[in-house]
Order: structure tokens, then C-alpha cells, then sequence
């Protein structure tokens, strides 16, 4: 391997490091990732706060905790010698856009927004509000002050890159020219559609086909309420989003040896780059290593063929020597192909892996080793940890 | 003729899993399985990934229906020709301007909505409304008709590659999704239609899954979900990537005897035949315990009810040929 090594110890602990960021596409293990980042860095002295959008019961329990909720929750049966603790939360999107609401809006004008039923829909619905929400929940967590370091997983999205993008999108969107014509009406008190151009009521007479009246009147009523919120809440997240850009906040992705993953990883790699986000490095998850790596699949083949010829089978055999027992043969012989199956899976991981490499060859990546068995336990999340060390 | 598979009457294949389950890669296969014998396959791609394009090596598919790839025929029977597999690449977008075209010839109002950002607005303003889109163009597909083909149907089956498995119940339960958003009018109709051949014997869910912890329970999860909803069809459990068994249970119980497996790699002609012999005796045990993990998950998705099919790790990745090979294995295990 020509990149650096990641060496993750030594960003928890950095006492600078105060937000570590996993991303990376579904199904790679982010959640866990970041679990374990949060218990090894909270073992080593921090204050530790592990915030997660993934509702994986198994982590929960895994932590000792019967469910997560929106507020953090002190993880139990941790080694605190060190003097650290470890919290966790799960996001509740609609919970954290309620509070935003009710923090910035008067008592009568909340209780209208939150029983509007396109608020219902967008803050429980829209693709890009569990993104923003975790932002927002990020920069509230940072603001308290309470804990040292924040481990946040990034909401699983079609694309690593919504998380990203979707500040920027929800906020164009509660901030756009169309919303603008839509409330414009409203406002003046005038009938729907008279100030308008032709065109446009053609388009709102599709979206009045599309949705129905109502829907559209939702819409009108809630953008009229929030309006004195969106200075608000664009400030919160072009906040959120230079706090991740700071020195303090690191950026890790998480990536399985598939092409699929590291394809995702590659662009987020890119984007975080084109954001000036600091980057840390690659957590290459379960990896498969052959443990004979010095015994080739070809040459493990060639000897499996040898020890299968002199198994009987009814047709000519030649009998094996005097003393290699039959079914040692047939057992070795197994397992050779058995050998032979890992070394072409860790040379295919290897390959995949290796064009990621050579594509960013400055960027600084370990390799978690495949467990047989999923995460149940503080233990098993210690044992994930114990792969973040020094390699010397 | 063509023998029978466990889901003849279906013309409608959703396939569902997993994120890292291989769900794109089996619902190509399953479309590559289904199109023998002349029969014209649709495969729908719908999260915007191109995945299909890369598994079979060509260009970002449009918006459009496109002929992919030509399943070979069966060489024991004359009368099969191979059949044809196109595929199609479905965004929001696209599936709001054929829906307005389709049903009010409003394709330029359509495009300008667009522009303005405005599907972008109506997808928020109704979440259910981007989900209904694209499940309407795919059961319109498997609807439409054609003059002139053995059935009537301008595709034999259509597979669509859906979301992953913790969002596929609301993904399919599109009257449920817009019934809050329009209790009347041409969205609430057009999904009650999309209901009816979802919620059909025409359409069956089938669920990809690895045998490991967290996609069986994903998968036991979204078989409760799918049959929780009335006339919706639970269809096979795909295993994926599933390793090759070399060893019976009872030979992987028994501790190997390492001085008879350093006998036979010597007489193999392997040097260090002591050394090797004990780190292939530990990769005998992980694998042993992989098996036993693998078993019980194994036993928890058959206790659930559905059909199994297995498909083996290829541990060189998938391209074309290996996606032929694990069609035919679809075949030989009768799902399509």
C-alpha cells in the first residue's frame, strides 16, 4: 500500500478534534464505525458524544441502551480510568425541526406552523430534512459545550453527497423564487393567480391537478408563518457548515473493499475536497485477509487437485502414501480450496482497493478486518477499536 | 414448453434488500433469467444510480426504455430462442413529465415546472407523490399492450430494481403514502390504479439478503411489513453472495488433525507443510464458525415462509458472464 496510514488513535486523541464526521454509502458499516470511534475515544479520557441517524436496534442495545432517543444518554460500563464518558443519541428529525421552530418563533405562530399539515409532510418527510437536521443537531451539540469530542454518522442517503447538499437544497428551496410567487398572492390578499403571469398559472393549475387545492393553500399558509424563520435558519446552517470546515472537525470515510462503496467514497474524497473539509482519511471496513498469504490460490489449487486424485472416489485413484490418512486428504484437500476462495476474494478486495489508492494516493487509509459476527456488545465495539491503533 | 416456476402468474417483480446486498445485481440477473423462450424483459432502475448501466458495461442509461441485452436460448430446446432484456433508468423528474403528458398532454407546462424547480417543491409538498411516480410507470409498463406479441403485453415481466428494504413498504404503499395529501382527485386516482397491480397476484416482493445478522432481520422485517398489507405478495428470499459449502457440518466439527494435514500438503508437494497446515487449520475454524452463523441465520429465513434462492459468492466481481451465470442459477432453482 503506498497511501499513509490512517492513524485514527491519534485523531481522538488530539484534544483539538472536537467533531469526527463518518460518511459514506449504506450498508458499510458508518454506525458502528462511529460507535466504536466514540467508546475507544471516550475510554482514552474524552467527552464523548456519539449522535447517530441510523435507528439499528442492536447498536442501542449493543451500548447497553434499551433504545436512543433525541436527548444523549450516558452509556453505562464503560473503562473510565481515563476520566472520559460516552453519550449517544439517535436523531429525531421531526423532534429537532420542532425545536428549531419553537425556539424562533412566538408561542401562537409555532403552534400554527407545527399543526400546518405541509410542515407535518416536510419535516417528517422531505429528502433533504434528516440531513439538515442532523446539522442542526450537530451545531447544537457543539454550541453546549458539554461534551470534548462529537462522533457523528451521516444519514443514509441514495448518495454519500446529500449530506452535503442538503442544507443548501432545503434552504433554497424554503428561500426560492418559487415559493416567492407562491406566497406573493397570499400576501397581497389577492385571489390566487391574478398577479401572475399565464404561464405560471398554467404551472399552478398542473400543480393544483397534481396535488389538489388544498395542498397548495397548505403550502401558501406555511411559507407566509415561516417566513420571518428563513434568515434564521440559512444562518444556522451556513454556521454548521464552516464549523465543519474548521480545523477542529475531522472527516472519515467509510468504505467496504466494493466497487460500489468505493466509488461513493471516491466522490465524497473529491466533494469534501472541493468544500475545503478536512479530510482524515479511509476506513476500509471488513476487509478479507488471506492469513497464508505466501500460498497462491493457483498453487492452492494445484495441490487440492493433487490430494483429490488420491482420494477413492470409484473411478482410478491413486491411493495417497502410507501415511497420509484418506480423509486427511479430503480434509486438506477442502481446505486449500477453501484457501484458494479467501486469497481470490482479498485479491479482488486488494484490486478494488488498490484503484481507490492509486486514484488519491495522499489520502491516509486502515484496514478493519472482517468479523464473523456482528456488533452485540461494548466488547465487540472494543474489539473494532482495537484496529484504530498505532501500527508500529 | 416452457416448464413451470414458482411465479408464473407474476408479471411484476420487485426486488428489494439490503444496502451491500447485491439487490441491483440479482434483479438484473432475475430479468436476465426471465427473458428466455422470445419473452421481452423490462428492468427498472429507480434510485438514480446508473448500476445497471455498469453491470452491463454500457453507457448512463436515459430516460427511456432501451434493449440491454439478449438472454441466450436453451440449446436442449429448438423452440427457445433467447429472449430480450431492455432496461430503463426512472427519476422523479422524468416520471412527473411522462405522468403529465399521459394524462393531460401538458409535457411543455411539465418541462417549465421543472425549471422553476417546482417538481422539487411538489415531491416536498407531497413526499408520497415522487414514490407514486415512479411505481406508476413501472405497473404502466407492465400494463401496457402491444399488438402482435405471444401475450398481448408489450413485456413478459418487468423487474424493478427498488428501494432498499427499510423503505420498501411505503415505497409500494402508495395509497397510503398520498391518501393525506388528496382524498380525491388525479393523484389519489392514479394511485389507486397503481394499487390494483401491486396489491395483485400479478406482483410479488422478493427480498435480497446476505446470511448475515442485520440484512436477515431487515429482510424478516420487511416480509412482516409487505404481508401486513392486504394483497400485496410476498415473493422469494434471494441469498446472496452465499460461500460455497466444501465441507460437510460434521467434518468441520471435529478439531483437524494437524500433523495429518501436514502429511498430506507434503505429500501435495508444499514446502513447510507444518506451518502452513496450522494456518489452514485456523482458517478451517473461522470458516466453520462462518458456516454455523451462516446456518442459523439460514434457518431463521426459512423459518419465515418464503421460497429460498441461493446464489454463490464470485469472488472475481460481477461482469457480464457472471451475471449470465447466476441467471442461470436462478433458472435451475425455478424462480424464473
Amino acid at each position: 500500500m503506498i497511501n499513509p496510514v490512517l492513524d485514527i488513535d491519534r485523531i481522538i486523541e488530539d484534544r483539538r478534534t472536537r467533531i469526527i464526521v463518518c460518511c459514506g454509502s449504506g450498508g458499510v458499516g458508518k454506525t458502528t464505525t462511529a460507535a466504536a470511534i466514540g467508546l475507544r475515544a471516550a475510554e482514552r479520557g474524552r467527552q464523548v458524544c456519539v449522535l447517530t441517524v441510523d435507528p439499528a436496534r442492536r447498536l442501542a442495545q449493543s451500548m447497553g441502551l434499551s433504545s436512543l432517543d433525541n436527548t444523549p444518554r450516558l452509556v453505562d460500563g464503560i473503562d473510565d480510568a481515563a476520566g472520559g464518558s460516552l453519550h449517544a443519541m439517535m436523531l429525531d428529525m421531526k423532534r429537532t425541526f420542532d425545536e428549531v421552530v419553537e425556539a424562533h418563533a412566538d408561542p401562537a405562530r409555532a403552534a400554527q406552523i407545527l399543526a400546518n399539515p405541509f410542515y407535518q409532510s416536510l419535516s417528517s418527510s422531505f429528502a433533504g430534512t434528516q440531513e439538515y437536521m442532523a446539522m442542526e443537531k450537530l451545531g447544537q451539540l457543539r454550541r453546549s459545550n458539554e461534551w470534548d469530542l462529537i462522533v457523528v454518522d451521516t444519514p443514509p442517503s441514495r448518495s454519500a453527497l446529500d449530506f452535503l447538499d442538503a442544507p443548501e437544497r432545503l434552504g433554497r428551496f424554503l428561500d426560492g423564487r418559487l415559493i416567492k410567487l407562491l406566497t406573493a398572492p397570499v400576501k397581497a390578499g389577492r385571489p390566487f393567480g391574478r398577479v401572475l403571469n399565464a404561464g405560471f398559472s398554467v404551472m399552478t393549475g398542473a400543480l393544483t391537478k397534481l396535488l389538489g387545492a388544498q395542498v397548495l393553500r397548505d403550502a401558501q399558509t406555511f411559507i407566509t408563518a415561516f417566513d420571518t424563520m428563513f434568515g434564521g435558519f440559512r444562518e444556522r446552517a451556513d454556521a454548521t457548515y464552516k464549523l465543519l470546515q474548521a480545523p477542529g472537525t475531522s472527516f472519515l470515510v467509510v468504505a467496504t473493499p466494493e466497487p460500489d462503496a468505493l466509488r461513493e467514497a471516491s466522490y465524497f474524497v473529491e466533494r469534501l475536497d472541493e468544500e475545503r473539509m478536512p479530510l482524515a482519511g479511509l476506513i476500509l471496513n471488513r476487509v478479507h485477509a488471506a492469513g497464508v498469504s505466501e500460498l497462491s490460490a493457483a498453487r492452492s489449487i494445484a495441490a487440492a487437485e493433487t490430494l483429490e486424485t488420491m482420494i477413492p472416489n470409484g473411478s482410478a485413484a491413486t491411493a495417497p502414501p502410507a501415511h497420509v490418512p484418506v480423509a486427511a486428504a479430503g480434509l486438506t484437500a477442502a481446505a486449500l480450496r477453501l484457501h484458494a476462495e479467501r486469497m481470490n476474494l482479498g485479491l479482488r478486495e486488494r484490486r478494488v482497493a488498490g484503484s481507490f489508492m492509486s486514484a488519491h494516493p495522499a489520502v491516509p487509509v486502515i484496514e478493519i478486518p472482517a468479523l464473523p459476527e456482528d456488533v452485540h456488545d461494548l466488547a465487540g465495539l472494543q474489539r473494532i477499536g482495537g484496529c484504530f491503533g498505532h501500527t508500529d | 414448453m416452457a416448464r413451470d416456476t414458482d411465479w408464473d402468474g407474476v408479471r411484476l417483480h420487485v426486488v428489494t434488500g439490503k444496502g451491500g446486498t447485491g439487490k441491483t445485481t440479482v434483479a438484473a440477473a432475475l430479468a436476465l433469467a426471465l427473458a428466455h423462450a422470445g419473452r421481452r424483459v423490462l428492468l427498472i432502475e429507480t434510485e438514480g444510480r446508473q448500476g445497471i448501466a455498469r453491470l452491463f458495461d454500457r453507457p448512463p442509461l436515459p430516460y427511456e426504455e432501451r434493449k440491454i441485452a439478449i438472454a441466450p436460448g436453451e440449446a436442449q430446446d429448438g423452440r427457445d430462442t433467447g429472449g430480450d432484456v431492455y432496461a430503463l433508468a426512472i427519476d422523479p423528474e422524468g416520471a412527473l413529465l411522462d405522468y403529465l403528458q399521459m394524462f393531460y398532454g401538458m409535457r411543455s407546462a411539465g418541462v417549465a415546472l421543472n425549471r422553476l424547480g417546482m417538481v422539487d417543491f411538489a415531491t416536498t409538498i407531497a413526499p408520497g407523490l415522487s414514490d407514486v411516480l415512479v411505481t406508476g410507470k413501472a405497473t404502466e409498463a407492465t400494463r401496457r399492450r402491444q399488438p402482435g406479441t405471444r401475450t398481448g403485453f408489450a413485456y413478459d415481466a418487468v423487474v424493478l430494481d427498488a428501494p432498499p428494504t427499510g423503505r420498501i413498504g411505503r415505497f409500494l404503499n402508495v395509497s397510503a403514502e398520498v391518501s393525506g395529501l388528496a382524498k380525491v382527485g388525479p393523484v389519489r386516482a392514479h394511485a389507486d390504479s397503481v394499487a390494483n397491480v401491486i396489491k395483485s397476484p400479478q406482483t410479488a416482493v422478493h427480498f435480497v439478503c446476505t446470511l448475515e445478522e442485520m440484512p436477515v432481520q431487515e429482510t424478516l422485517d420487511g416480509i412482516a411489513e409487505i404481508r401486513g398489507v392486504p394483497g400485496m405478495q410476498v415473493g422469494g428470499i434471494v441469498i446472496n453472495m452465499a460461500r460455497p459449502a466444501m465441507l460437510s457440518r460434521e467434518e468441520l466439527k471435529d478439531q483437524p488433525d494437524l500433523a495429518a494435514m501436514a502429511a498430506a500438503l507434503g505429500a501435495a508437494g508444499l514446502y513447510d507443510a507444518e506451518s502452513l497446515a496450522a494456518s489452514l487449520a485456523d482458517e478451517l475454524s473461522e470458516h466453520a464458525r462462518h458456516v454455523e452463523l451462516a446456518d442459523r441465520e439460514r434457518s431463521e429465513l426459512e423459518a419465515a415462509g418464503p421460497p429460498i434462492y441461493e446464489l454463490p459468492l464470485i469472488a472475481e466481481g460481477i461482469d457480464l458472464a457472471a451475471l449470465h451465470k447466476l441467471a442461470a442459477e436462478l433458472r435451475e432453482q425455478g424462480a424464473a
